[in-house]
């Protein structure tokens, strides 16, 4: 049952990242890709009327995560306490900046939102990535099950560990890289002339600078997360996950050369969906690893609910989860298409 | 670790005040939206549909707020209580993750159909989508309702070995009988801002003679089912929810009432000021028997005063739980008097035109909101000394490594960053109040 609990956690938190990926990823981008009001509203028009329920798989995430491993939630939330406060801010300001640009005509007031919603995503795509290094490289926790680190120490992932170390902030650069090359592709799906050709022009050179980060950081996880190679050694089927990363890594090259917009913005889910999974494969059975004593860690044993609650649980979330297919299906589709020029996500 | 529970607690004090003022507004005008689509639908007058749009707008934003400040609230949980979310994660996490996957989802994803699909939905597909909107939001109120509500009057749970709760009977938790009235209460106080909100933009526009149509629509219709929603609020909500507290939690019920010593018929106090140490009220003005005929329906019946309870299991702050619960039963009643003054002269004819009466709505709008705001400190500071009311004291919940002066750190960025939200929020809702609710011809927007 726990296992059955972690994908589906696991399935959520990738939800997030596919959906509310390319919006972050609209928002890193913004200000390159755009260069003027119309054209930005056309960005906004393109992520506005589903950027809110995007969001929601966080939440929806997180409460999942905090009703099937409470120890996780408990000992994860604290332990990362100030960086989640500034992703917390940094949520908060995105969300606004995107609500409120379109509220006051005038050449002031657009573009201070329009700079807070680019500095915002960035600086969330940058902190989630050294989140998701900081799991994966294991936390000092201590024998309660808890843990404090400081945003950052000597930056050295070893000994005195902080939220900032040189692995971290390469977790952190790739997803940056990662989000705004999946942004840059939606965005290019989404809009037409320069804004269409200046995303694509952002996505090729994006997709160099992921596959150069990808590279690297798998290596040096080898080296920082010796779990993963013992997974992958003990059940060679887990390269299907590595696989799906790379076949939609190469795929996003592919459809870029071909024009064809639609496949390689899918292309970069698979990369994102397997680079995840191999993740999330890579760490089983461990949920948060502890840098101090390898007992101390975290395992979906040690963090989950009981019994009971995870089986009835399973009962409403299959139910949840049907519908939400449903809303996103006819949302999708209800706003499918193009972004038409002159559109903005303003028209109150 | 003294130091850090009060600044973990003033961070949630913080800002679960400051989020509450904008779920209350959008969950009361939801209702009040669907009603005006109703009308629009049933009359086919376009009247309705404009005041439905502005309404919309002025939901827009209320809603946007709601949620950014929603999400630290979730977050909170684990960490700034994380001892608390580890014991209690496994029970009230089923209620908060169901809030998320049954009522943001279809929050959120209607939203964005009402505000931006009206002409691709027709009529019955707007209205519809206004109905989705109004579904996920009471839906959620419930589930976080009862999650308050387990943590006042836990039940369907089991105690493992290491003091970690287990989920033992999922309905128990779902329909906890404090959260059914606790809901209805908290629903009928939302409705009561929206409608004294909706009826105030109305006075105001009756007042300053502009878009008059639209002031006597929401007069009336602020007024008519404000004074419906602040009746229910009295009884039987207010008064079943006194019930729950006066059987669960007795001796929340004394501090409340400023009750110090046990009675028969008890003296039900509308004024004075607690003295805790020499344990008496000061300058007292009562009303005799009366609190022991509201508790228990007999004039002289035993009411158990704080002398009754343990000092260490009194609630910790009874001068502030004392004057929140005065001040909300203070300002319920004054609501229902206002609105059955109002719909009085509604139904004599005379509103629109007693300008003395449309000052007072114009000029009551943000007493709702205090309302609301006392009545949940008067929930939250009842529950004291404990964080699931007979389990987990308050100070056994918070994370052990979050110190002090990063909670302080975190708190004062919270209040620096809502302060500046306050004054965009107010002031993008007035251009809205300013711009009315007349359609604008359509001009090239920039």
């Amino acid at each position: 049952m726990e296992t059955v609990w972690y994908c589906l956690v696991a399935l959520m938190i990738a939800a997030y990242v596919l959906f509310d990926g390319f919006d972050l990823g609209a928002g890193i981008i913004h200000l390159w890709v755009a260069r003027n009001d119309a054209e930005r509203r056309q960005v906004l028009a393109s992520i506005g009327p589903v950027w809110d329920g995007n969001e929601v798989w966080l939440l929806a995430a997180g409460g999942t995560l905090y009703f099937a491993f409470p120890g996780l939630y408990a000992a994860g939330f604290s332990g990362f306490y100030l960086p989640l406060m500034i992703v917390l801010w940094l949520l908060i300001l995105r969300g606004v900046s995107i609500e409120f640009r379109g509220q006051v005509p005038g050449p002031v007031w657009a573009p201070a939102w329009d700079f807070l919603f680019c500095v915002s995503s960035s600086l969330l795509a940058v902190f989630f990535g050294a989140a998701l290094g900081n799991v994966v490289r294991g936390v000092p926790l201590d024998a309660n099950g808890y843990f404090f680190e400081p945003l950052w120490t000597d930056f050295g992932a070893t000994a005195d560990i902080g939220i900032l170390d040189w692995y971290t902030i390469l977790t952190g650069l790739t997803a940056f890289f990662a989000l705004a090359m999946h942004g840059a592709l939606w965005v290019a799906m989404k809009t037409t002339d320069d804004v269409n050709q200046r995303a694509l022009w952002l996505a090729r050179r994006f997709w160099c600078a992921v596959g150069a980060c990808t590279l690297l950081i798998t290596l040096l996880t080898f080296g920082v997360q010796p779990q993963v190679l013992n997974n992958l050694r003990k059940h060679p089927w887990g390269l299907i996950f590595p696989a799906l990363a790379i076949a939609g890594f190469l795929g996003t090259r592919r459809f870029l050369a071909g024009h064809d917009d639609r496949r390689a913005f899918l292309a970069s889910c698979a990369y994102l969906a397997g680079m995840l999974t191999s993740v999330v494969f890579g760490l089983y059975p461990y949920v948060l690893p502890a840098s101090t004593n390898p007992e101390y860690s975290l395992t979906i044993y040690n963090a989950k609910a009981g019994e009971y609650g995870l089986r009835i649980g399973l009962v409403w979330w299959v139910i949840g989860m049907a519908l939400v297919a449903g809303y996103f299906t006819y949302i999708y589709r209800h706003f499918a298409g193009k972004v038409k020029p002159g559109a903005g996500y303003d028209e109150h | 670790m003294e130091e850090a529970l009060t600044v973990h607690r003033l961070h949630f004090a913080f800002t679960i005040t400051f989020h509450y003022l904008f779920p209350q507004l959008t969950m009361g005008l939801a209702l009040l939206i669907v009603i005006l689509k109703t009308m629009a639908l049933r009359t086919g007058n376009e009247h309705y549909n404009n005041a439905a749009r502005f309404w919309g707008r002025i939901f827009a934003i209320n809603f946007a707020l709601g949620v950014v400040t929603g999400i630290p609230m979730e977050f909170q949980f684990g960490t700034n209580w994380a001892a608390f979310s580890k014991a209690a994660g496994g029970v009230i996490g089923q209620t908060l993750a169901m809030e998320g996957i049954f009522s943001f989802f279809l929050e959120s994803s209607f939203l964005g159909l009402f505000l931006f699909g009206e002409k691709r939905l027709g009529p019955r597909g707007h209205w519809l989508a206004a109905f989705l909107v109004f579904l996920g939001s009471w839906l959620s109120g419930y589930l976080i309702v009862a999650t308050n509500a387990w943590m006042q009057h836990p039940v369907g749970f089991t105690t493992g070995p290491n003091g970690e709760l287990f989920l033992a009977s999922f309905w128990a938790l779902l329909l906890n009988p404090w959260g059914i009235w606790q809901y209805l209460h908290t629903m009928f106080g939302a409705v009561t801002t929206a409608c004294f909100v909706m009826a105030s933009v109305g006075a105001f526009y009756l007042l300053s003679g502009k878009h008059e149509e639209y002031g006597r629509t929401f007069v009336r219709t602020g007024v008519v089912v404000g004074l419906m929603a602040a009746l229910l609020q009295l009884f039987p909500t207010g008064d079943m929810q006194g019930k729950m507290v006066a059987t669960h939690q007795p001796a929340t019920l004394a501090a409340m009432e400023g009750l110090f010593e046990s009675q028969e018929g008890a003296p039900l106090a509308l004024i004075g000021q607690p003295d805790v140490k020499q344990k008496r009220l000061d300058n007292p003005v009562l009303i005799p028997r009366a609190l022991s005929f509201l508790t228990h329906r007999r004039w002289m019946a035993m009411v158990r005063g704080l002398d009754q309870f343990p000092r260490e299991n009194w609630p910790d702050q009874i001068p502030l739980l004392y004057y929140s619960y005065h001040v909300m039963v203070g300002l319920g009643t004054i609501f229902i008097a206002i609105m059955a003054v109002a719909a009085w002269l509604l139904w004599r004819g005379k509103l629109f035109t007693t300008r003395a009466m449309l000052w007072v709505l114009m000029l009551a709008l943000p007493f709702p909101y205090i309302a609301n705001t006392a009545g949940w400190m008067t929930a939250e500071l009842g529950r004291q000394p404990w964080l699931i009311y007979g389990l987990m004291r308050t100070a056994k919940g918070v994370s052990p490594h979050v110190s002090a002066g990063n909670a302080w750190f975190t708190l004062i960025g919270f209040m620096g960053l809502y302060l500046v939200l306050g004054i965009l929020f107010l002031f993008l809702v007035y251009r809205q109040i300013d711009r009315g609710p007349a359609p604008v011809p359509a001009t090239p927007s920039a």
